[in-house]
């Protein structure tokens, strides 16, 4: 058995020593070089350029403007296709684009010799603008008379969605409860992969190749295909090691543009780098919200009624739009039950950076906003925040009926007893009770649940290929994509169970080619392990039904008395080896009578999802005077069902808390309010946790195995960074007994908020 | 690429001298860690580069005779860190330079690039005005070594005059014999940062550690320039120390001090942390050179 | 253009040739001489991808000009490597400790590490975390990296011990 054992990365070695090779060192010194003309408004038209200067420099080859090109929109959104029109992305998008709808936007590109010549020209045009008004914040954006973002959507609301359940007016009628109403805010973060965005396209006849630093191959070539009005298969895209994702190259970015630019130059190379800046504010980032919440509950903390309103702000492009806030809103009655609930979900355009997916996919922001709001209803009741969540948890057997998704064992219990157990929660509790110093400990947690997939949203299905080789050892290959997750270790696992190899017989192909992988998705909503998981068991077991087959016709003996071992073909009953793969497999190619290439391929639909759940406890310091939190320690336990590879699976969670730390305590992108400009898009300025700044990270599981999966297995790459930022928050709320309702919690809004509680002056007395 | 014109080697600082009359529009470039990163965003686009890293003439750290300390003006602040001389009279400005972004920085940033880049919040440079270090400048006219603090225009920025280098930092040993030093450098992050407030306070106490004999404190980023509390260190000094003594220090140290509102810290928030943290400063130094407070 | 011939160790290997001034080394270490190990990340000496070792210290190539290498022994993670293929210790404890995510962080991680430990003294967690800090990782939470560098460290510092005795 290959699942279930923590061996090493299958892509590790070439890692390690710097000879896996990304998008930026596959592009030769032939290719052009493109730069992008940002707009240095916040919302506007351009009205005229001047590129004399620029067309006077030695090197420029083009420059083509939102003048030029064709006036064909498309949507940009990493979801599968739907032929349902009304259930289509949004497509809101030019290549560059006339109408500037955010401080950055693409209006103009320079293709160059080189990028020293491409940075000169983009530096010396001149652009003549038309300026209006912008607007930033999603409640300013849709009051009446606000600056148009998108001429489709009046009133700036992408959408707005309502759901409820029971009858909630009635429901808070009944005497004696008690209500908790409040705002949460969460601010615009950005993905910082490592790796900026890059691609690179050229023509090979009349077809357009597209290198690129993507999740999602097949579907950016679908998008090209739209953006460029012309038949999907002349795009090819092929995407090879990736530095990283977290949902950020989930978009099409800018392979529309790059595969436009090698037809304006007659095919040859044309290379689009991102620096660090452009990702910050011209890729994606994290929606943000604003959320509205009130909840009636009764004396014993049970949830009688509650209600969410979200506004969620969108930037100045639909990309993955109001799926972000749907999500939170579905999860909205299912995390807690209550007699009666009611949801408003508002996606609004603004004048900022178009928010996309990103790890997590509204859910941190959603979790951030529940999970603060138990730990201020707990606090009125002076309850244990452990023991609010107990009474109003999802209970097992809930089943959600929409997504199909049943809770099947006490998840939500077995993690936080665990952690609680890590942490000493009872203890800690106790002796953080009265505290009256400067520098305060605080213990707090938060509970979460995320989905595995798309499904039913958007249709989910992975394809798999499996072919023999003249060794016996195999190929795979599928469409979902490693980006740094470990995703073609946990297949090389799957796929040597399902076919009976020992694991370095599999050879998961990493570098998916549109040309040449079978149609698939990519990797987005933690869906991977789940959805090729199940292409890996059913093209596995047909593949190893063929090679049976073609075993029994060598060894006449009927199939269904063999077995394959650890790449052995064996008798069932006694186990005795009969051929090796290896055997089997050469034999297979060179036989003189019945000569093949053994090779199996299927695409599995998926119509299920799974529940994913978990906690997250954390023990903080604070100092007050100076502002600061110390994170004393950290555990997030996960049921992510059965794990396929548990140490790769603690670095995931590791992972996922750190971008949780950074998102309750740090992280958050400024745009200056008089121009709209990002401040502080640069890794100096924009607050990345450091080596410094970290606890120790503790990961740990339980695994019940998920019904619904060949390997047991379900969501685990974003549902770390559901829980963090509360947790911390509701720590801090505990050795401080400030309530804060805004993430990040840094040094700046602790200062805002000890200042006006008059905690400086306390701890001032005390002292 | 980076997008500048021309680079200049000069072999020494004499040479380096006689290039800057030559190209009186050439920029200066020590470690690079800032003018580079500036370039990268088209500050200074096209410029001619005179690059002084090369000479290693201005590298390394001694002490003379007097005791008088020479620190080269291209020392990188881990050279700074790790030598013996400094851990062993001014520990301070080694902790300080430890403060510097991360260890990589802190192997390409030079003492001279911190001064001479003029910013508010260098790190060393605030903890170089609460020692009352000396700077060594070398021009056409040859060498003048002057007080850190005259160095500074009053609207921000260091005063170099045509075709001048900084060749040398100079601590005097009378600055820093009999004293203790603290430095708290006030970041969003606990390393690769910069500084929102930072603070540099040195102690000199009586023999019986039961007055305080003299004291000098700086700030960073508190106003165009690294500036010393000059009239709150003259309303402790000769006082003995008692416990109220830090706060009586950091009430006044505050009211010289006009820090600004940027996106890295409001007004009041740097004035908060301003005393907060020259309180705890004064507090560990004194308690450092034995003091009972 | 102005060129400079830049003469310096690569690796272990002296090497010369004509640069343009104007070069990072970042930008001369994958150009001229195809060491894609060295990665671009933020081109500003925030982030560490690009970090490499001049004589025996790290520095983040991207804000280190090429002509500053005249001279200078260079190390990048390709020179980690034996000759015949074999690993460094801290390249495979990086594997074992499930250190590499993306990877894309990786190259610089292991050369701070590479100096770390050739400096052959022992160093607490929280040393460690300052020692390491002028890197950015956004996959691993650090939490593995730090694994693999204080598991390397002590099996240097036990293997040191032994031949001692």
């Amino acid at each position: 058995m290959n699942v279930g054992q923590s061996c090493n990365r299958v892509d590790a070695f070439e890692k390690a020593t710097g000879r896996a090779k990304y998008e930026a060192d596959l592009v030769d010194r032939s290719a052009l070089v493109a730069k992008i003309c940002h707009s240095t408004i916040a919302h506007g038209k351009v009205k005229s350029f001047d590129l004399s200067e620029a067309e006077k420099i030695d090197g420029v080859v083009k420059i083509i403007t939102c003048f030029d090109v064709p006036k064909n929109y498309f949507p940009t959104s990493g979801h599968p296709y739907s032929l349902d029109p009304n259930h289509q992305d949004i497509a809101d998008r030019l290549l560059l684009e006339e109408h500037v709808r955010y401080y950055g936007d693409d209006i103009a590109v320079v293709i160059a010799r080189d990028e020293l010549t491409a940075k000169k020209a983009v530096r010396a045009i001149k652009v003549e603008y038309e300026e209006y008004p912008f607007v930033l914040d999603p409640l300013e954006a849709i009051k009446e008379g606000a600056p148009q973002v998108q001429e489709n959507f009046p009133g700036n609301i992408l959408a707005h969605t309502s759901t409820s359940g029971g009858d909630y007016e009635e429901a808070i009628k009944e005497p004696g409860l008690l209500c908790v109403d409040k705002w949460y805010e969460t601010p615009i973060v950005q993905h910082a992969h490592i790796e900026n965005h890059g691609c690179y396209a050229y023509m090979e006849k009349d077809r357009i190749v597209v290198v690129s630093s993507t999740q999602i191959p097949h579907i950016v070539q679908r998008i090209v295909g739209q953006a460029l009005n012309c038949p999907w298969g002349k795009i090819r895209i092929i995407k090879p090691y990736v530095g990283g994702g977290f949902g950020g190259k989930q978009d099409a970015l800018y392979e529309p543009l790059c595969a436009y630019l090698t037809t304006q130059v007659g095919g040859r190379k044309v290379h689009i780098e991102m620096t660090r800046e452009e990702t910050f504010w011209s890729n994606r980032v994290r929606h943000a919200f604003k959320y509205h919440l009130v909840t009636w509950f009764r004396k014993d903390g049970t949830f009688v009624a509650r209600k969410m309103e979200a506004y969620s702000r969108q930037g100045g492009y639909a990309s993955h739009g109001h799926t972000i806030a749907v999500k939170g809103a579905g999860a909205f009655n299912q995390i807690y039950k209550s007699d009666a609930f009611k949801t408003e979900a508002y996606t609004v355009y603004t004048n900022t950076t178009a928010a996309g997916a990103m790890r997590g996919y509204g859910m941190p922001q959603f979790t951030f906003a529940t999970e603060c709001h138990t730990d201020d209803i707990a606090a009125v009741l002076h309850m244990d925040p452990v023991e609010i969540r107990r009474k109003n948890m999802m209970e097992v057997g809930f089943k959600d009926n929409f997504s199909g998704n049943v809770n099947y064992f006490p998840s939500h219990e077995q993690c936080m007893k665990k952690a609680m157990d890590y942490i000493h929660w009872d203890e800690k509790r106790k002796l953080y009770a009265n505290q009256t110093g400067p520098v305060r400990r605080g213990i707090g947690m938060a509970i979460f649940w995320y989905n595995t997939g798309g499904y039913p949203f958007v249709l989910e299905l992975s394809s798999c290929r499996m072919i023999l080789n003249q060794d016996g050892t195999i190929q795979v290959q599928v469409a979902e994509t490693e980006i740094g997750q470990g995703a073609d270790t946990a297949f090389s696992q799957m796929a040597a169970d399902a076919v009976g190899l020992p694991m370095e017989s599999v050879h998961v192909v990493t570098v998916q080619d549109t040309d040449i992988t079978p149609f698939g998705f990519g990797a987005y909503a933690s869906r991977q392990t789940y959805m090729a998981g199940k292409a890996i068991w059913k093209t596995g077991r047909m593949f190893r039904e063929k090679l049976l087959d073609y075993a029994s016709f060598l060894l006449k003996q009927p199939a269904e008395t063999m077995d394959i071992i650890d790449g052995i073909v064996v008798n069932s009953d006694s186990h005795e080896e009969l051929m090796t793969m290896q055997e089997l497999a050469v034999t297979a190619f060179y036989n003189p009578d019945r000569a093949e290439q053994i090779t199996a391929e299927s695409t599995n639909q998926c119509k299920s999802n799974a529940y994913s759940f978990g906690c997250c406890f954390a023990e903080v310091e604070v100092d007050i005077p100076l502002c600061k939190v110390k994170i004393l320690d950290m555990v997030n336990v996960h049921d992510c069902g059965r794990l396929i590879n548990p140490a790769l699976a603690r670095a995931q969670v590791h992972g996922g808390m750190s971008m949780a730390i950074g998102f309750g305590l740090s992280e958050q992108l400024i745009y200056d309010p008089k121009t709209g400009r990002p401040v502080n898009g640069n890794l100096l300025d924009y607050k990345i946790s450091t080596t410094m700044d970290h606890p120790h990270l503790e990961a740990q599981f339980v695994e019940n195995p998920e019904p619904t999966h060949p390997f047991g297995t379900k969501a685990l790459g974003e549902p770390p960074t559901c829980p963090g930022a509360a947790a911390l928050r509701n720590a801090i709320y505990n050795a401080t007994g400030v309530a804060f309702d805004e993430a990040p919690v840094n040094a700046h809004t602790m200062f805002k908020k000890f200042s006006e509680t008059g905690l400086f002056e306390e701890v001032e007395h005390n002292v | 690429m980076y997008d500048f014109n021309h680079l200049y080697e000069p072999a020494s600082a004499a040479e380096a001298v006689e290039m800057m009359q030559a190209h009186p529009k050439a920029k200066i470039i020590a470690g690079g860690s800032d003018l580079l990163v500036q370039l990268r965003d088209g500050i200074n686009a096209g410029c001619d580069f005179i690059s002084i890293y090369m000479i290693d003439e201005l590298r390394g750290i001694s002490i003379d005779a007097e005791k008088n300390i020479r620190i080269g003006a291209l020392t990188s602040f881990s050279k700074i860190t790790k030598n013996k001389i400094i851990q062993e009279n001014v520990p301070v400005l080694g902790e300080a330079a430890d403060t510097v972004g991360g260890p990589q920085i802190r192997n390409i940033g030079t003492i001279g690039g911190n001064i001479c880049n003029g910013h508010t919040g260098a790190d060393t440079a605030g903890t170089l005005f609460a020692l009352d270090a000396m700077v060594e400048l070398t021009g056409p006219d040859g060498k003048e070594i002057i007080p850190i603090a005259q160095f500074y225009k009053s609207t921000g920025g260091v005063d170099l005059k045509p075709a001048q280098l900084l060749t040398a930092v100079i601590i005097p040993e009378k600055c820093y014999t009999g004293y203790v030093g603290c430095y708290y450098k006030y970041a969003a992050r606990n390393a690769m940062d910069v500084d929102i407030v930072g603070c540099s306070v040195n102690v000199r106490l009586s023999e019986d550690k039961t007055v305080i004999e003299d004291v000098r404190a700086a700030f960073g980023v508190v106003g165009p320039n690294p500036v010393r509390v000059i009239l709150a260190e003259n309303k402790i000094r000769g006082s003995r120390v008692y416990p109220e003594l830090a706060g009586i220090f950091a009430d006044a140290a505050v009211e010289e001090i006009h820090p600004r509102t940027d996106f890295r810290g409001t007004k009041e928030f740097r004035l908060h942390m301003a005393h907060e943290i020259v309180k705890r400063m004064f507090t560990e130094a004194v308690k450092k050179a034995g003091g009972d407070i | 253009m102005q060129a400079k011939l830049i003469r310096c160790t690569i690796n272990g290997v002296y090497t010369e040739k004509y640069v343009d001034v104007r070069a990072s080394l970042t930008d001369m270490l994958r150009d001229e001489y195809e060491l894609t190990s060295v990665k671009k990340g933020c081109e500003v000496g925030e982030c560490g991808a690009c970090n490499v070792i001049i004589d025996g210290e790290c520095y983040n190539s991207c804000i280190y000009l090429a002509a500053w290498a005249d001279g200078k022994h260079i190390k990048t993670l390709e020179g980690l490597m034996g000759p015949n293929g074999e690993l460094s210790d801290i390249q495979q404890a990086f594997i074992d400790a499930a250190a590499i995510q993306c990877g894309f962080c990786t190259p610089g991680f292991i050369m701070s590490a590479a100096e770390i430990l050739e400096s052959g003294k022992r160093y607490t967690r929280d040393e460690l975390r300052k020692l390491m800090s002028g890197h950015i990782c956004r996959c691993t939470g650090y939490e593995n990296i730090l694994n693999a560098v204080e598991k390397t460290m002590n099996r240097r510092l036990e293997k040191k011990n032994e031949s001692d005795k």
